[in-house]
C-alpha cells in the first residue's frame, strides 16, 4: 500500500449523492412519482453548501459535479492516495432535515441501498454508516435492523443538531438497535435547522455556524451523559465526527467540576463525566483545530487523558489539509499507528471482524 | 491528643450539630440517631466551612429515572461547591479514595468518670449524674 498512512482506517470519508434523482432506482413507485412530479431535489444541508472551498479540496474536485461524487477519484485520491486499508463512508444529504417523516424514512432506506450498490460493491475497502431518519425513531431502528445483515455497515449516522437533544428517551430505540448490532453511533457535524445553530439564536454568518459546532457537540455530549444513555446502554460507543477535539479537556474539567456538586440531580451518572467520555466517546481526527504552536496539540491530547479516543480520518473530499499527511503538525508520532489502526479496530467491531 | 468534653448528651438532638473549637481546630459534632461524629470544619476541596453545610440523604440509582434515597441526614453538603461527604466515614461521594474530611474519635462518657479526668472541659461544669460527649483531638 502506498501513501503516508499505510494500512490506516479512515473513519470519515464522504461519497456525495449527486442529487435526489440518483435515489430514484432505490425508491418505491409512490416516492419516485412524488419526487419526479414535485421536482424535489437539492436536499443538501445548509451546513455543507456544495460549492464552498471547504467542501471540496481543489486537487480533489472533479471537473463536473459534486466533490466526492466520482468513485474513480475517491479510489485514486483517498483509498489509494492515503494507502487506506479501509474507509467508512458518511454520506451527507438532508435526509435528517426532511419534515415529512415518511419521506425521510424512505430516503434513508434509499440512501443505504444506493451506498451498498454504487460504492460498497465497488471496492472491498469501503464500509459505511447506516443513514437513518431520527424523525421516526421506530422506523430508524427498523432500518438499522435491515442493514445489520450486511457487515459492511458498521455504524449509525446522526447529525450534531437535530430535533431534540440526542440523549432523550425518544431516541433510545435507535441506541438499542445499534448496541444489539455492535454499531457505534456516529454523530456528524451538521444541522437540520430545527433550532438556531447557537444557544444565543441564529448567527448571521456561515462562519459562525461552523465554529459554533463545537458547542453543539458539547451540548450533545452533556445530554447523552446526563440523560443516562451510557448508564442504560453500557456497551454504546459514540463517535463525534468533525467535532474537533482540542476543546475536550476544558469541557471535561467543567463537566466534572459541576457534576461533583450537583450530581444528586442525576444519580445514574455514578462517575465523573470525563470518565464516561473516555470510556464511551471517540473523536475523529479531521478537522483538527490546530493550535498555533504545534507542541500544544500533544499537550491537549495528553490532557484528554486517554490514547484511545482519537480515530484517524481524512474527511475526504473536504478541505482540511493539503498533501497526503492527514495528521496535523505536532501530532505525536508515537500515537499515529494507534490512532490510524488500533483505535478504529477497537471502536468498530463489525469492521474488525470483516478485516481479519 | 487530648480529650475534650464538648456537650452534655441531650444538648445536640438527633439530626443536630454543634460547632466547637478544640486545640485551635474548628470542629463540627453531629448526632446521627444517637451516634456522634466529629468532623473538621474545613472542606478538603477548597477549605469551605463544611460543617455549616446542609444535611441530605444519599441518592443513588441503578438506571436513568430511578432514584434510590437512603440514609436521610447522613450526608453533609459543603456550602461552597456542594460536594457531598459521608458523615460516618468522612469520604466525599465524588472522590472517596482521595478526598476525605478528617474525622475525630467521639465517645460518650458518664460524668462520674469525667470527674476523675484528665479531660479538657473549660466551659463545662461536669455533673456526675449526666453523660457527656467527648472528642479526642
Ligand atoms: S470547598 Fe467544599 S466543595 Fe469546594
Amino acid at each position: 500500500m502506498q501513501g503516508v498512512t499505510p494500512g490506516g482506517i479512515d473513519c470519515d470519508l464522504h461519497p456525495a449523492l449527486p442529487g435526489t434523482a440518483a435515489l430514484l432506482p432505490y425508491l418505491d413507485p409512490y416516492w419516485r412519482e412524488q419526487i419526479t412530479v414535485r421536482g424535489i431535489d437539492g436536499l443538501d444541508l445548509a451546513s455543507f453548501p456544495p460549492k464552498i472551498p471547504a467542501n471540496g479540496r481543489a486537487d480533489w474536485r472533479p471537473q463536473h459535479g459534486k466533490p466526492g461524487a466520482d468513485f474513480d477519484l475517491l479510489r485514486r485520491d483517498a483509498l489509494d492516495g492515503f494507502g487506506l486499508r479501509a474507509a467508512i463512508c458518511n454520506p451527507l444529504y438532508g435526509v435528517q432535515a426532511v419534515y415529512n417523516r415518511h419521506f425521510a424514512t424512505a430516503l434513508a432506506t434509499a440512501m443505504n441501498d444506493w451506498m451498498a450498490a454504487e460504492w460498497l460493491d465497488r471496492d472491498p475497502r469501503l464500509r459505511a454508516s447506516v443513514v437513518i431518519a431520527p424523525q421516526d425513531p421506530a422506523a430508524a431502528a427498523a432500518e438499522i435492523e435491515r442493514r445489520a445483515a450486511d457487515p459492511r455497515f458498521v455504524q449509525v449516522l446522526l447529525l450534531a443538531m437535530g430535533e431534540a437533544p440526542l440523549g432523550r428517551q425518544q431516541y433510545w430505540p435507535i441506541y438499542e438497535a445499534a448496541v444489539r448490532h455492535r454499531m457505534p453511533i456516529g454523530v456528524h457535524a451538521g444541522s437540520t435547522a430545527r433550532h438556531a445553530t447557537t444557544g444565543n439564536g441564529w448567527p448571521s454568518y456561515y462562519l459562525e455556524d461552523y465554529v459554533a459546532h463545537a458547542q453543539a457537540f458539547q451540548a450533545q455530549l452533556l445530554n447523552l451523559i446526563h440523560e443516562g444513555v451510557f448508564a442504560k446502554f453500557p456497551d454504546l460507543r459514540v463517535v463525534l465526527i468533525e467535532s474537533g477535539f482540542t476543546w475536550v479537556p476544558n469541557f471535561m474539567w467543567r463537566a466534572n467540576k459541576t457534576w461533583r456538586g450537583v450530581r444528586a440531580e442525576v444519580p445514574w451518572v455514578d462517575r465523573p463525566p470525563a470518565d464516561l467520555i473516555r470510556e464511551h466517546v471517540r473523536f475523529t481526527l479531521q478537522p483538527a483545530d490546530a493550535p498555533p504552536d504545534p507542541a500544544d496539540l500533544a499537550r491537549a491530547i495528553e490532557q484528554i487523558g486517554s490514547d484511545d479516543v482519537l480515530l484517524f480520518s481524512t474527511d475526504y473530499p473536504h478541505w482540511q489539509f493539503d498533501g497526503t499527511d492527514a495528521f496535523p503538525a505536532g501530532f505525536p508520532a508515537a500515537l499515529r499507528h494507534k490512532v490510524a489502526v488500533d483505535n478504529p479496530l477497537a471502536t468498530y467491531p463489525r469492521l474488525r471482524e470483516t478485516l481479519s | 491528643m487530648a480529650r475534650h468534653v464538648v456537650a452534655a448528651v441531650g444538648e445536640i438532638p438527633p439530626g443536630g450539630r454543634k460547632l466547637v473549637t478544640l486545640n485551635g481546630r474548628d470542629i463540627g459534632v453531629f448526632n446521627l440517631g444517637g451516634e456522634y461524629f466529629a468532623l473538621l470544619n474545613r472542606c478538603p476541596h477548597q477549605g469551605g466551612a463544611l460543617c455549616q453545610g446542609t444535611l441530605t440523604g444519599l441518592v443513588t440509582s441503578t438506571t436513568p429515572g430511578e432514584f434510590t434515597y437512603a440514609r436521610a441526614g447522613e450526608m453533609l453538603k459543603c456550602p461552597w461547591h456542594g460536594w457531598e461527604y459521608d458523615i460516618r466515614t468522612g469520604q466525599s461521594w465524588c472522590d472517596p479514595e482521595d478526598t476525605k474530611v478528617r474525622l475525630y474519635p467521639v465517645t460518650v462518657e458518664p460524668g462520674e468518670r469525667l470527674a476523675k479526668g484528665p479531660y479538657v472541659a473549660e466551659t463545662f461544669t461536669v455533673s456526675v449524674e449526666q453523660a457527656y460527649i467527648v472528642v479526642e483531638v
